[in-house]
């Protein structure tokens, strides 16, 4: 098992500037050559070089890093580790992942590096209890996060392909184990129309993730109010708690303000209306066609109300307006005596979250953004109904699943007989079943023996 | 209490394949053995069909005969029709059937036990194991004789609390016309074991001359006859054909009106049955779309006119059986002369076994066959090899003997039963293989004639012909590799009426005989130089590995991961209660399976990557300690 390259993302996500993915193990000083702009395997031990790391698919420049090199047996690991450290923050380190994942390194499990130190023997045993706690409490944590990125849409799609493919291999197996049974058997022409099919689905799923094509461009999220409620604010308190990765995008015109910002590792992006309705010269009418406009767009909408004043009948047209969305009713300026109906607003978007904040004495957006968190790891957010694949395990799973597809569909074409196709469906399957968690030989024969009249 | 004269170092429990198998290779590797079965003329009785091999199944023959086991060549004898399955398939699941004479079958079984010199046979029903402290060491019988063993196997097949059930009727029974082993089974259930319950059917035998054979399609045996056993050379008895038979809508009205008279159907029948091998009342009852179904019409030997109905397993009374055969064109004038049947039988879970099929709770107690849950003789026989080869490892204080799921069929089956336990009646499936490209039937030997060789089961003159017939394959390998084909007019035209391309440059034999199109015998034409002589074995060995090349390698890789945690062992004692941060779950899994490898702890249901982590860590702080 210490035979694997493994890499992972060692810096907790979210969090500062910088961060750190590390490989180790016999290729990695391999899989570096391929992605890295200087030639690492030639390099001394212990030495730390400045570059570019570069997608060998697309030669794209993904981040500029510092790479350093430890040659085994004096790493961490005890084996040859790479340690690369980008500043990009979280969408770049994602991405410089995803290229090492793709140039041959298998995502380590959680602690998985401890414990390569600890079988390596580079820890001693007083520290082996420690690492059976990190291990268990990553373990757990990264059960809870996966089970919380697994959201009820990706889950029942995966599943849903899942079941294709078993029954594709019931198929396969009935034919090759009750070869004398009177069963219906299906022809390669239909059998390789439904692979293609499957494998179609699993490039769309992938294309939602592509390079976290999600990650990259944000969850959509517009501030919405009425004037002087303090939608600015907000947004500054929130940027000031956040440093901005991308200052307003050049083009954009003034009324509608674009930022980035990144809480707790996701990116979003704002798109603040506060210009809108202030703005001089644009009549009522056709800021509310733009408010409506921006509205359509959004993935997550925050629906800023002011505490210190009473609902008004621009505060009710807007909440009919947002109904539909994703919403996170934000009411500001707690910090003045409250005088706003909070339970009509309660009654109009009852299955809204409704949070308290002041945007001016900062109190509450901490749990703002873990609305914000959770609402998305729900799979409440997903952007423009495409489904949302963010977990990089999953990705990979689904790449894995991918490359078996596509050799099983070369098979078929070839006319290999059944046990090669299955070989490489069967794969397929084990792929997929690390997202669901399901096993595949019993899953197999109960839809066999659910399909086919077998008994001779 | 009467105590015998003589103490054996092996005793097994039943003559069935399990039994037979098990008694001959404690025999053979120099074990003092006695066979005690509850009827002597009854040895390698074919209970329910008149065949062995078929998928899955003639890769475990194939397995027992490259250990030294007996049913490969016992078959290969007393068979009376061979056929491949799968011939247009590749390699890995080409398999061949054969059709037994069952009386043959059985003397032929018979002789070889008799012929055995440390093997002696006894008629007798055992009713008692003897246990002190915790383990096993001997047997007493019904006629209260007791009989000292340094270890017991188990076969017993059906027999323990055996129940007969046909429409309303019901008695005890081991199998149609012989007694069940009660007191065994209570016996079994006072030395700790748990015992579950299975159920099976078997269809009725009819009389051949009140077949109207004319109007059923008739089906031959292959020629040349495929033999089961690498050691047989050519099988030269005259075949027997089977017959096709098909259900109408006049049987399946005939079954559905009288569903309430199976015990199948009511749920009368305890346990699970065998879901690959249903009853025609269920198969008409989940299936109503089908219009009909297969029936196979299998001679039950030589000498006999009887015919065994397969695909017409039933629980159904003997007059129902009557009036739905009879429905069925070319059987309308059918008697039957043994009504099917459906059979209720106690088995041992086997989760309460070691690897080894010894026993975890009583030491030198072994168990193989259908009394573990399996069906099939094939199964049973594998598992009474193995059986019989541990046991005397055992007594000799030797390691088990334990094949991977990488390395045979056998050991899928054995890591399955052991590992996940079973519901139904455990069969062997293709499927179940992980490696399948590489488990064939035709490398058995070469994957496992060296085990049999060093347990004295086979001859080194078995043994060297086989490393002569692979070390002949690398050889021819190694030079279609190098030597080419050269671009003359000759090898094109031969390549063009193969229905291939013409090579444009010259290119190695090797290569050419990747395409699809080309045999090895079609290069002989193409090689000018080629005069050798190649065994038709050799040339499907080069074939199969040059043609899948790629595909194999790729298994073999995954074998490669495979193996790395199949070597980390657990050690037997190791105490799982102590492992903080496994889940209680886990805990038990693991404390009541005590996985003999990291690899099998990762199989159990339940046990989550994360408790694997914790056990390699664990494991290795032991290492420390």
């Amino acid at each position: 098992m210490l035979v694997d390259t493994i890499a992972a993302i060692s810096t907790p996500i979210g969090e500062g500037g910088l961060g750190i993915v590390r490989i180790s193990g016999p290729r990695a000083f391999s899989i570096a050559d391929k992605i890295f702009s200087k030639k690492v395997s030639r390099l001394p031990s212990h030495t730390v070089h400045h570059g570019y790391i570069i997608d060998p698919r697309s030669k794209e420049r993904i981040d500029e890093v510092m790479l350093s090199i430890f040659k085994k047996p004096k790493s961490f690991t005890a084996e040859n580790m790479i340690e690369i450290t980008g500043h990009g923050g979280i969408v770049p380190l994602k991405r410089i992942l995803e290229v090492i994942l793709f140039t041959g390194a298998r995502l380590a499990e959680p602690g998985e590096f401890t414990k390569r130190a600890f079988l390596n023997e580079r820890i001693d045993l007083a520290q082996a209890e420690a690492v059976v706690d990190i291990i268990r409490a990553k373990t757990e944590m990264g059960l809870k996060v996966a089970l919380h990125q697994l959201d009820g849409e990706l889950s029942s799609r995966v599943e849903g392909l899942r079941r294709e493919l078993i029954h594709l291999s019931a198929y396969l197996e009935a034919a090759i184990d009750f070869p004398e049974e009177d069963i219906e058997r299906l022809e390669s022409p239909q059998m390789l129309l439904r692979a293609r099919k499957v494998l179609r689905e699993i490039k769309e799923l992938l294309k939602g993730a592509e390079g976290g094509k999600v990650l990259r461009e944000g969850i959509k999220t517009v501030i919405i109010g009425r004037p002087n409620v303090g939608k600015s604010s907000l947004l500054n308190a929130l940027l000031k708690e956040k440093r901005a990765i991308v200052t307003p995008i050049p083009g954009t015109t003034r009324d509608i303000i674009e930022e980035i910002i990144n809480v707790k590792g996701i990116p979003l992006k704002i798109i603040d209306t506060a210009g809108l309705t202030t703005a001089a010269g644009i009549v009522e009418k056709e800021s509310i066609a733009r408010t409506r406009r921006s509205l359509k767009a959004a993935d997550l909408v925050l629906l800023v109300m002011d505490a210190a004043t009473r609902l008004s009948k621009e505060d009710h047209r807007i909440m009919e307006d947002v109904r539909d969305k994703k919403v996170i009713v934000v009411i500001n300026k707690t910090d003045l005596p409250e005088v706003i109906e909070v339970n009509e607003i309660r009654k109009i978007l009852h299955d809204k979250r409704i949070i308290k904040v002041s945007a001016t004495k900062k109190t509450g957006l901490g749990r703002l953004e873990k609305f914000v968190i959770d609402l998305i790891f729900e799979g409440g957010v997903a952007p423009s109904d495409r489904t949302l694949v963010t977990n990089i395990r999953h990705k990979d799973a689904l790449e894995r699943t991918k490359k078996s597809l596509k050799n099983m569909v070369e098979s078929i074409k070839k006319n290999m007989s059944a046990e090669f196709i299955s070989l490489d469906l069967k794969a397929a399957l084990d792929s997929l079943g690390e997202i669901t968690g399901k096993t595949v030989t019993e899953d197999i024969l109960d839809e066999i023996f659910s399909q086919f009249c077998i008994g001779k | 209490m009467r105590k015998l004269e003589k103490e054996y170092d092996i005793i097994v429990i039943g003559g069935g394949h399990a039994g037979c198998e098990a008694s001959l290779a404690s025999a053979r590797m120099g074990a003092r053995a006695l066979l005690i079965t509850s009827n002597l003329d009854n040895i390698a009785h074919m209970s329910c069909n008149p065949a062995i091999g078929g998928l899955g199944k003639s890769h475990l023959v194939r397995e027992i005969d490259a250990l030294g086991g007996e049913m490969a060549k016992n078959i290969d004898k007393t068979g009376i029709q061979f056929r491949m399955l799968n011939t247009k398939k590749g390699p890995a699941v080409q398999a061949p059937r054969v059709q037994a004479d069952r009386r043959d079958y059985r003397i032929s079984m018979r002789r070889v036990l008799e012929k055995e010199k440390n093997l002696d046979i006894k008629q007798d029903l055992v009713k008692e194991i003897i246990v002190k402290g915790k383990k096993a060491t001997g047997i007493k019988t019904q006629t209260g004789i007791e009989y000292k063993g340094k270890a017991i196997i188990l076969a017993t097949g059906t027999f323990l609390r055996g129940l007969i059930l046909m429409g309303k009727v019901s008695f005890p029974a081991g199998r149609m016309g012989e007694f069940p082993a009660d007191r065994l089974s209570d016996s079994l259930k006072k030395i700790g074991l748990k015992i579950e319950r299975l159920n099976t059917c078997t269809p009725p035998r009819i009389e051949g001359k009140t077949v109207n054979f004319s109007k059923l399609i008739k089906q031959p045996g292959d020629t040349p006859p495929p033999p089961l056993s690498f050691s047989t050379k050519e099988i030269k008895t005259k075949q027997i054909p089977c017959y096709l038979a098909f259900t109408n809508d006049a049987t399946h009205k005939v079954i559905k009106k009288n569903l309430r008279d199976s015990p199948l159907i009511t749920g009368e029948a305890k346990g699970l049955p065998p879901r690959y091998c249903p009853s025609i009342e269920e198969k008409i009852a989940r299936f109503p779309e089908k219009k009909r179904h297969q029936i196979f019409i299998e001679p039950e030997g030589r000498d006999t006119t009887e015919y065994y109905v397969n695909g017409f397993f039933t629980g159904f009374s003997e007059e129902i059986q009557l009036e739905a055969l009879r429905t069925m064109k070319g059987l309308e004038k059918v008697k039957i002369a043994k009504p099917g049947y459906a059979i209720e039988y106690d088995f041992v879970s086997p989760t309460q076994l070691k690897p080894s099929l010894e026993t975890k709770r009583i030491e030198n107690l072994f168990l193989a066959g259908q009394i573990n849950g399996t069906s099939g003789y094939e199964e049973a026989a594998s598992q009474g090899l193995m059986a019989g080869i541990n046991a005397v490892l055992k007594i000799q204080e030797e390691e088990p003997f334990i094949l991977d799921r990488s390395e045979a069929y056998i050991g899928v089956l054995i890591d399955d039963l052991v590992t996940k336990g079973t519901k139904e009646p455990y069969r062997m499936f293709t499927s179940r293989a992980e490696y399948r490209l590489i488990l064939r039937c035709d490398n058995a030997d070469q994957r496992l004639i060296r085990y049999g060789h060093r347990f004295g089961l086979i001859s080194d003159e078995d043994y060297e012909r086989c490393q002569r017939k692979y070390t002949q394959i690398e050889e021819e390998i190694k030079r279609l590799k190098k030597s080419r084909a050269r671009t003359t007019k000759r090898v094109n035209n031969l390549l063009k009426k193969l229905g291939t391309d013409p090579i444009k440059e010259d290119t190695p034999l090797a290569q050419i005989l990747k395409r699809p199109e080309v045999r090895y015998r079609d290069l002989v034409k193409i090689d000018d130089e080629d005069e050798r002589k190649i065994s038709s074995e050799v040339a499907q060995g080069v074939e199969i590995a040059l043609k899948y090349e790629g595909y194999i390698k790729r298994e073999l890789d995954q074998v490669e991961r495979f193996k790395r945690l199949e070597k980390k062992k657990i050690p037997s004692d190791f105490d799982y209660s102590r492992l903080e941060g496994l889940r209680i779950e886990s805990k038990e899994k693991l404390s009541s399976i005590r996985p003999i490898s990291i690899g099998q702890a990762s199989r159990i249901s339940g046990v989550n990557p994360s408790d694997i982590s914790l056990l390699l860590i664990y494991l290795k702080r032991r290492e420390f300690e």
